[in-house]
């Protein structure tokens, strides 16, 4: 077999053993790697209807099928456990190094069992597994953590995945961080927090060989050739912050915890004033010709000294999503995220929503007091200095920090229990996962890809803002062809998160970036790392599966219909004002789209899956326990 | 940038255009040893607080100090290339070599024990394969006088505020 090991390495951290298991070629050829192989590896190894931070709830690395080789964009690694967010599937991805030396050390997957006693550092040293006192790194931030390991090594080829303060304090979106990238959104911080998992680092010294290292390199070559053009100009210039001109341009762009989607001082949030006053140097993931990470540093000023590379979603979401017109608090929030391991998009929609609750009175001045900020916070929207102060409390779950670092959704249920009080109706979570920048009253075609989206509130599972936002669908009203379009929009992205490949290449193969575009040149891919046969069709199925597992994931994990929801101010609150005010997604349009939506799956009208479905996918033992 | 003092041509990363990527290592590992791997690749990236990255290679300095430093002669400089060589039947692994070499660009096999060096693909009929691949033509494959001539140019050049040409959108 070329392209994988055959071999998932299972570490259990109560017993402090580890075991082998080999997987046949078929099942290879059913998950790929990424998010579909991450998602499986959780569901055999998950207990059923477990809480997130049970024990019994695994950390399930999957490798990329094009790890360590020089395929473009191939270098990265698909993470799965159940969310403490969401109760349902947390498929995170992250790129760089890690996927590599994973590759090298010869493990397709990772399967972390159960929890330990006191903190530990994993060491996978190829085939070696050492449990490694991890006292000298807690409250070590991400980098300093890789540093300190690196240090403690003497070998910078060995790769470490961590988690920051925040997942040690287990803030519920705590990320997990590798080289600098971010498994992200859904919580594996707070997971490893749970099972006292501070860091997994792997020295990987084999060679990694393909079927044929003729036609790879050759491909490789002309694909990296092709990402130094037009079509990857967005992202290697200003990077996906340019975004923050044309969202406000459409009135989408997120503003005062959604309230608005026109920001007044978007220019000072904008990627051309990164660009040209804080942006250093463009950076990529290990195996990446396009590098699309712009680091951008503070050089004066209370935040002087933060640097961190900055894209559209975490700038929104701390920008104009929180009225702050102030790029170096914007920065600095960003890299506070970065550093202590947290979410930034979570985090700033969470910040958001705890400055609207200030404002409309649910909070007061004395509820933010803290060390930093003895009489309290104003925490007006627009209060750079004070977001600052705010997230440091989060991550630290400091005064009112501890609860507003459970996120938007149990915050406002617990606010609204204790006070009486109807913040849910500004809490801009989706089954629990804060709300990416796109604002979907006025994308119906998006609305409902984020509705029922099996990870919550996410715009990188469903791409189905871009029909809408590009005029091919009507983004104000609903028709009968939008569940069509967002099923299909959902299964194209789990393509590349399951391969996984960096989505922003998909325009480099032949310029066109639909299914006819790079289909044939990802199946070509394929073909010449393992020696198979794939085509269009084979390459088509690897997304559908891919969705309908991770679907099939939630079902058994108790997943019913009224799942698939909008936030409270999405279905009743309009926009005053810019090019998308006065529009709503209404009870009726979502139940149309969601109905609409399930029919085009070929789903129940309850959204189960049919039997027939999974096993045609090639999913009997699934179709056995939650098929209908 | 540490200079070299040497006639002969080696590899030199421009810091500014280094992205860190690594494909120069994958190409690299795979000329010499038909696998990608980055511990065998004989030019390196370095990455330091982040942004600080470049890819080192050897620098084939005049009267290498490496082959000097070499207790067992298993080293040897090309004349004409200035191309370290070494003798496997010599070659011990004692990083004597390596302690010796200010660029830290000689590494241990460890699977042979033998150091490593990078010979500019001689044996490759199109020259070396990471200048070949780099995406963003951060690695040129120099001589210390051409190096020195572009630095004239490019200083001329941004002392000079004049719009010659339409800025490079990369």
């Amino acid at each position: 077999m070329h392209g994988y090991s055959g071999k998932i390495l299972h570490i259990d951290l109560r017993d402090r053993t580890d075991w082998v298991e080999e997987k046949p070629e078929e099942w290879y050829k059913l998950y790929i790697g990424g998010v579909a192989m991450a998602t499986r590896l959780c569901w055999e190894n998950i207990e059923v209807g477990c809480d997130p931070y049970d024990p019994g709830n695994p950390v399930c690395f999957a490798n990329g099928i094009f790890a360590g080789t020089p395929v473009p964009v191939g270098g990265k690694y698909g993470l799965a456990s159940k969310s403490p967010l969401t109760g349902f599937i947390g498929d995170s991805l992250s790129g760089s190094w890690f996927s590599i030396a994973m590759k090298r050390a010869q493990w397709d997957g990772i399967v972390i069992h159960n929890s330990s006693e006191k903190w530990v550092h994993l060491f996978i040293d190829d085939d070696r597994v050492e449990f490694l006192p991890a006292d000298k790194l807690l409250g070590l931030g991400t980098y300093e953590t890789e540093e300190e390991i690196r240090e403690i090594f003497g070998d910078d080829q060995i790769r470490s995945a961590t988690i920051g303060p925040s997942g040690e304090n287990m803030v519920r979106f705590g990320n997990v961080t590798n080289d600098g990238r971010q498994a992200g959104r859904t919580g594996h911080g707070a997971v490893w927090g749970s099972k006292k998992l501070k860091a997994v680092s792997i020295r990987g010294t084999q060679g990694v060989t393909v079927a044929d290292p003729a036609t790879l390199l050759q491909m490789s070559f002309d694909i990296t050739e092709s990402a130094q053009g037009k079509d990857t100009e967005k992202y290697r210039v200003y990077g996906t912050s340019t975004n923050m001109l044309n969202m406000n341009k459409l009135g989408l762009l997120p503003t005062r915890n959604y309230q608005e989607g026109v920001f007044e001082f978007a220019e000072l949030v904008s990627g051309e004033y990164l660009d040209e006053h804080h942006k250093v140097k463009v950076i990529a993931c290990a195996q990446c010709p396009i590098a699309c990470e712009q680091m951008s540093m503070v050089k004066k000023g209370p935040f002087a000294g933060a640097m961190t590379g900055i894209e559209y979603e975490c700038l929104q979401a701390v920008s104009s999503n929180c009225g702050i017109d102030d790029m170096t608090a914007a920065i600095r929030l960003v890299d506070l995220a970065d550093r202590s391991g947290m979410d930034a998009m979570s985090m700033g929609v969470t910040i958001s929503f705890a400055m609207e609750c200030y404002e409309r009175g649910v909070l007061t001045k004395e509820d933010f007091k803290s060390k930093a900020a003895p009489d309290g916070i104003d925490l007006n929207f627009g209060n750079g200095e004070g977001a600052v102060i705010l997230a440091g409390m989060i991550r630290d779950r400091e005064g009112i920090g501890d609860l507003l670092s459970e996120g938007t959704r149990i915050a406002s249920q617990k606010l609204d229990e204790e006070r009486g009080t109807e913040t849910y109706q500004w809490a801009m979570n989706i089954k629990g996962l804060e709300c990416p920048g796109y604002d979907a009253r006025a994308l119906k075609t998006f609305a409902v890809g984020l509705a029922v989206g099996t990870r919550g509130g996410c715009h990188n599972r469903s791409a189905a803002y871009d029909p809408d936002i590009k005029g091919q669908t009507n983004r104000f009203t609903v028709d009968e062809t939008r569940g069509e379009v967002a099923s299909r929009s959902e299964e194209y992205a789990a393509v590349y998160d399951t391969l996984p490949m960096c989505k922003f290449i998909r325009r480099c193969f032949t310029g066109k970036a639909d299914r006819a575009g790079a289909w044939p040149a990802i199946a070509q891919l394929i073909n010449a790392t393992t020696g198979w046969n794939y085509d269009y069709d084979d390459v088509d199925l690897i997304g559908v599966r891919a969705h309908t597992l991770k679907k099939a994931f939630n079902i058994r994990e108790g997943w019913t219909e009224k799942d698939d929801d909008l936030p409270y101010r999405w279905k009743h609150d309009p926009m005053t004002i810019g090019p998308s005010a006065g529009h709503v997604v209404t009870d009726e349009e979502l139940k149309f789209l969601k109905k609409i939506y399930y029919e085009a799956k070929g789903w129940t009208q309850d959204g189960m899956i049919p039997k027939e479905i999974l096993i045609d996918l090639g999913m009997e033992d699934i179709a056995e326990e939650i098929g209908v | 940038m540490v200079a070299s003092t040497s006639k002969y041509k080696y590899i030199v990363c421009d810091p500014e255009l280094c992205i860190g990527c690594q494909l120069c290592e994958y190409i690299c590992s795979y000329t010499k040893t038909g696998e990608f791997n980055t511990y065998r690749s004989r030019i390196r990236t370095v990455r330091v607080d982040e942004v600080l990255i470049t890819a080192v290679a050897c620098r084939t300095c005049e009267n290498a100090p490496c082959v000097a430093a070499c207790t067992r002669d298993a080293l040897t400089q090309d004349p004409e290339t200035g191309i370290i060589h070494i003798d496997p039947k010599k070659c011990d692994g004692c990083a004597w070599c390596i302690e010796a070499c200010d660029f830290g660009a000689i590494s241990i096999n460890h699977a042979t024990k033998l150091a490593e060096f990078c010979n500019q693909c001689e044996d490759v009929e199109d020259g070396p394969q990471c200048v070949k691949i780099c995406p963003k033509d951060a690695l040129e494959y120099t001589t210390p006088d051409q190096r020195s001539q572009r630095t004239r140019h490019k200083l001329v050049k941004n002392s000079l505020d004049f719009p010659s040409k339409a800025k490079d959108p990369r």
